[in-house]
């Protein structure tokens, strides 16, 4: 398995606003015990997915040059469970990009309610040290590529399309 | 222009939402990591946090300076060299060196940090109401 919390990126704009899609499916394993006869996506993994779109947003704007690591989050919260069946639109907005660190907004919208919303703060390792082959820039790039991050773009007027659209 | 207890506030309610800790937590004497469990990346956290409650930009190592306890000139046996605390001096007029300059253990370097240094620091940044 793939440590990939989001299907695909639906929009991108280089250091400020990244969108992704995430739908939950009864053929997740994690959710046959979580819980058993009452499968809910986990909200730690509503984080992860939040963060893998934050990250690759934060990623993207140093020019993958550094590691982007989930270090901390401040706020999360979240108003009803997500199930089997849904999709979780999140977006991940840049509250400001640093140096050594990140903070982003991120929400998770199903079925255009509010489902989540917290507050992301990654740290940039720039020296990568033992954490390098997990690190790699490389290998957030072919991620990135697996989730369609290339196929969008931003037309003219400032709204965001998917490239074959 | 705010007074000095607007500036308390923000303060207050910039560590209460950087730290997750409690209103009645945040008072001037409490140490950052010490009393209220700061660790390294909350550092950073607090400083984008001042600066968007106070319109300001923190030069990066202003409010916590970094890269003092790995300096041979400034540090030895443990303890902050004479030439060390005139650096401190110098890069922290906003804490409380006395009572620190009288045994200046590295170890005890984190308790400078403390409410009551980042009002200092604001203070010194933005104009204060009398």
């Amino acid at each position: 398995m793939r440590w990939i919390w989001i299907d695909k990126i639906t929009e991108f704009e280089s250091g400020r606003r990244a969108k992704a899609i995430k739908n939950v499916s009864l053929a997740e394993d994690h959710l046959h015990d979580h819980f058993a006869g009452n499968p809910v996506m986990p909200n730690s993994l509503i984080v992860e997915g939040l963060a893998q779109t934050g990250g690759v947003l934060v990623g993207e704007y140093g020019g993958f040059a550094a590691g982007v690591v989930l270090a901390k989050l401040p706020r999360a919260e979240f108003y009803f469970p997500a199930v089997p069946g849904d999709t979780l639109h999140y977006t991940a907005e840049v509250e400001y990009i640093k140096n050594d660190g990140a903070m982003v907004n991120g929400t998770s919208y199903i079925g255009g309610r509010l489902q989540a919303e917290m507050e992301i703060i990654f740290a940039q390792i720039h020296d990568h040290g033992a954490a390098t082959s997990l690190l790699k820039p490389e290998s957030l790039a072919y991620t990135m590529k697996l989730l369609g991050v290339f196929d969008v773009d931003r037309i003219v007027d400032g709204r965001f399309v998917l490239a074959d659209s | 222009m705010p007074t000095k207890d607007e500036i308390a506030d923000k303060i207050k309610n910039s560590l209460m939402d950087a730290l997750g800790v409690d209103d009645d937590e945040v008072v001037p004497e409490a140490t950052l990591s010490g009393d209220l469990g700061a660790e390294s990346i909350d550092f950073l956290d607090i400083v984008f946090r001042l600066e968007k409650a106070f319109d300001i930009k923190i030069p990066r190592g202003e409010l916590f300076p970094e890269n003092l306890l790995t300096d041979a000139n400034f540090v030895a046996d443990g303890k902050f060299t004479d030439s060390g605390m005139n650096e401190l001096r110098e890069r922290m007029p906003f804490a409380d060196l006395e009572e620190f300059a009288e045994n200046p253990e590295v170890s005890k370097f984190g308790d400078l940090f403390t409410v009551q240094m980042i009002s200092n620091y604001i203070e010194s940044k933005v104009d204060v109401e009398d």
